[in-house]
């Protein structure tokens, strides 16, 4: 049993951390007051960037490299249409999502066809991958999950104990009030934005480059969404973002993880409905965090899918 | 288009853009602004093509006459616009109280199978054709309600964020059908259930063949009849009933609507399952009007593609079929390039140009020198 449950764990962690990423750009756009839906559409762009730059140079970093720039242009793009041209930011989000299913099936469809690129490499760490339970959970992943490990603090810190940090809180919060203060709003609104559309075409290609190192139309099947659903179960918050993160991916591989019991082997429609509990989950995250009083310590941005215009400011 | 937000920040001494609000856009200005947006989403979505690699002229040539260039182009556009305008309507009408359900296809999936269990289990071959439609017309609507009221009362109830839930029933929805399919009701493991019963098919314009020649080889089915049926009843509910106003008014402002005495909740729940319903009738009109049996890949993203139509169509029961048949051609024209992911991306230029224009309709871009004073 206890090999199991680290097993479940040390997938989970691995798993997670695609969403992970994802979650925690998305975490700062709507920190800063913006809503950009459209990550679903980001990732899906970035793992197809990522799995298509790899197999053209035979590099994964290269690959990765590229689907954090695809996804920052994309993420630009909302930023443009939302900020500058202030239209509504639900459907400015949508309209991403629609265009990056469309344009990674369109741009993506010979890379089908490639069965293996070259994928980020795993990294036990030494002496301590040895540890039992805790080694395997923590200490035996790809490079990628390690980079996550790092960034959950670093965004901790980065919201809570900096001048930036306060700043975005700000902007997020009360941008009329940061205007006043001389923080540029727009232009730091334009590059949060930019930020999680680049964690977004990381958290994609962390999908295609370590976890299932293939491309197919729709790969990211809806994980995206779950990132902005897991944003809300944070209460915007990094560190409840990771836990968020690691169960939805220990939810995901369940299934793959199952098939080490006979009955589970024995009786494969059972895999249809291990395969709707992460989407489950979602709900029933963002369910508690609406029952709890949680929610009402961890409030949204104030100012979240709120297009600032400094003249209509006293408005 | 610089400087269409700060007034100061902009280095006096050249002309610049303004923007002044319109007063009341018109109708006119309305169309005219969409058909330029359209144009020139068109014209940004053959920029994209080209770097892909294709021809777009060639591409909208063979995907605009597959939709609208022949009898036959026109009957297969109208057969996809039947789910389209439904599911967008179900769309639009939830909108109508500011919710977005993201999760019509969800709720498609739900009505087609639930309407494939009738036809495969409750149908007799003897049933008089009327009643075994009826029942599985009602069954359709009832699975997409039932997909409808779970985020409907999560979202009135505990303040679940719909946009979230809607979509994850989604997956949810076609990992049950998925179940189905290739479980229970399926047929040596290729992802479809056996072929239903003649009595339960809607009848097509071929069937009247021998009445009227012209109408030989059309599968255009009965099912499009939902479509005016539809628009009617939903224009009637949303702007001469006291309920529809009600909808309005929680879309407006739900707590004036509260002091007005609306039960927000009830009004919530039931608008949410009204739009399942239009959604699950869509997924009956499938199985019933065009596949005969349930099968796996029974939408090709109807449900989503019915967010945009509901939005272009500004939430307008006649406008969103209007806008549902031109996209039903799309869809007709993209399967007739046999690429989805062409469909999938002109949707999303589309959108995104015009929800960005839609600043041209708000406002009036002006052309001005710097004034003296600044």
């Amino acid at each position: 049993m206890i090999a199991f449950l680290t097993a479940v764990l040390a997938s989970g962690v691995r798993t997670g951390t695609s969403v992970l990423f994802a979650t925690l750009g998305e975490l700062f756009t709507e920190r800063a007051g913006v809503l950009n839906l459209g990550v679903e559409g980001m990732m899906l762009m970035g793992a197809m960037t990522g799995f298509g730059v790899t197999w053209l140079t035979g590099n994964p970093w290269l690959g990765i490299l590229a689907a954090m720039v695809v996804g920052g242009m994309m993420a630009l793009l909302h930023a443009f249409v939302a900020l500058v041209l202030r239209a509504e930011q639900v459907v400015s989000g949508l309209a991403l999502t629609f265009l990056g299913s469309g344009l990674s099936a369109v741009l993506g469809s010979p890379l089908v066809e490639v069965r293996q690129v070259d994928r980020i490499p795993t990294w036990p760490v030494p002496f301590l991958s040895q540890i039992p339970v805790l080694g395997p959970i923590l200490f035996d992943h790809n490079f990628l999950v390690y980079i996550g490990f790092l960034l959950i603090p670093l965004c901790w810190f980065w919201i809570y104990r900096t001048r930036q940090g306060l700043e975005l809180r700000a902007i997020g919060e009360n941008p009329a009030a940061a205007d006043v203060q001389g923080i540029k709003v727009m232009r730091q609104r334009i590059l949060y934005v930019a930020f999680g559309g680049v964690m977004a075409g990381l958290g994609g290609a962390t999908l295609s480059l370590a976890l299932t190192p293939t491309w197919v139309e729709g790969l990211i099947s809806g994980q995206g969404w779950v990132a902005v659903g897991l944003v809300i179960f944070a209460g915007w918050d990094p560190i409840r973002a990771m836990f968020g993160s690691y169960l939805f991916g220990a939810l995901r591989r369940l299934p793959i993880d199952l098939q080490n019991f006979a009955r589970f082997r024995a009786n494969p429609s059972l895999g249809y409905f291990t395969s709707m509990l992460p989407y489950l989950f979602t709900i029933v995250a963002l369910l508690t965090v609406s029952i709890g009083d949680i929610g009402r310590r961890w409030g949204a941005p104030a100012a979240l899918g709120r297009a600032y215009v400094r003249e209509d400011r006293d408005a | 288009m610089t400087g269409s937000t700060a007034s100061g920040t902009m280095p006096s001494g050249r002309l610049r853009l303004r923007l002044e609000a319109r007063d009341q856009p018109g109708l006119l200005t309305h169309v005219a602004v969409s058909l330029l947006l359209l144009v020139a989403a068109l014209l940004l979505a053959g920029v994209v093509m080209m770097v892909a690699g294709g021809n777009p002229l060639d591409v909208y040539r063979s995907m605009f006459g597959a939709g609208f260039g022949s009898k036959w182009g026109l009957n297969d556009t109208l057969v996809k616009m039947v789910p389209l305008t439904l599911a967008s309507l179900g769309v639009a009408l939830a909108f109508r109280m500011k919710m977005w359900n993201i999760g019509a296809e969800g709720q498609l999936l739900m009505g087609a199978l639930a309407a494939s269990g009738i036809a495969l289990f409750a149908v007799p071959p003897d049933m008089p054709q009327w009643l075994a439609l009826g029942l599985m017309a009602a069954a359709g609507a009832a699975g997409g309600a039932v997909w409808g009221i779970v985020p409907g009362w999560l979202r009135a109830q505990f303040g679940v964020n719909e946009i979230i839930s809607t979509l994850m029933l989604n997956y949810v929805a076609l990992s049950i059908v998925q179940f189905f399919v290739y479980g229970p009701w399926g047929e040596r493991g290729f992802g479809l259930t056996p072929m239903f019963e003649r009595n339960t098919w809607l009848p097509r314009l071929t069937e009247f063949a021998d009445q009227w020649s012209a109408l030989r080889g059309l599968t255009l089915h009965l099912g499009i009849l939902a479509v005016p049926v539809a628009i009617v009843l939903l224009t009637i509910l949303l702007n001469r009933t006291k309920f529809g106003f009600e909808i309005a008014m929680v879309g407006d402002n739900p707590d004036a609507a509260r002091y007005a005495g609306v039960r927000l909740r009830r009004t919530m729940i039931i608008v949410m399952a009204l739009s399942g319903a239009l959604a699950g009738m869509a997924g009956m009109n499938e199985v019933s009007g065009v596949v005969h049996r349930l099968l796996e890949h029974i939408s090709p993203g109807y449900g989503y593609t019915a967010i945009i139509v509901a939005w272009l169509g500004r939430f307008n029961p006649l406008a969103v079929a209007v806008v549902a048949f031109l996209f039903g051609g799309l869809i007709v024209g993209a399967d007739e390039i046999q690429s989805a992911g062409i469909s999938s991306l002109l949707q999303g230029v589309i959108l995104f140009v015009m929800v960005s224009g839609n600043l041209l309709i708000r406002y009036r871009i002006r052309l001005r020198a710097p004034e003296m004073l600044e």
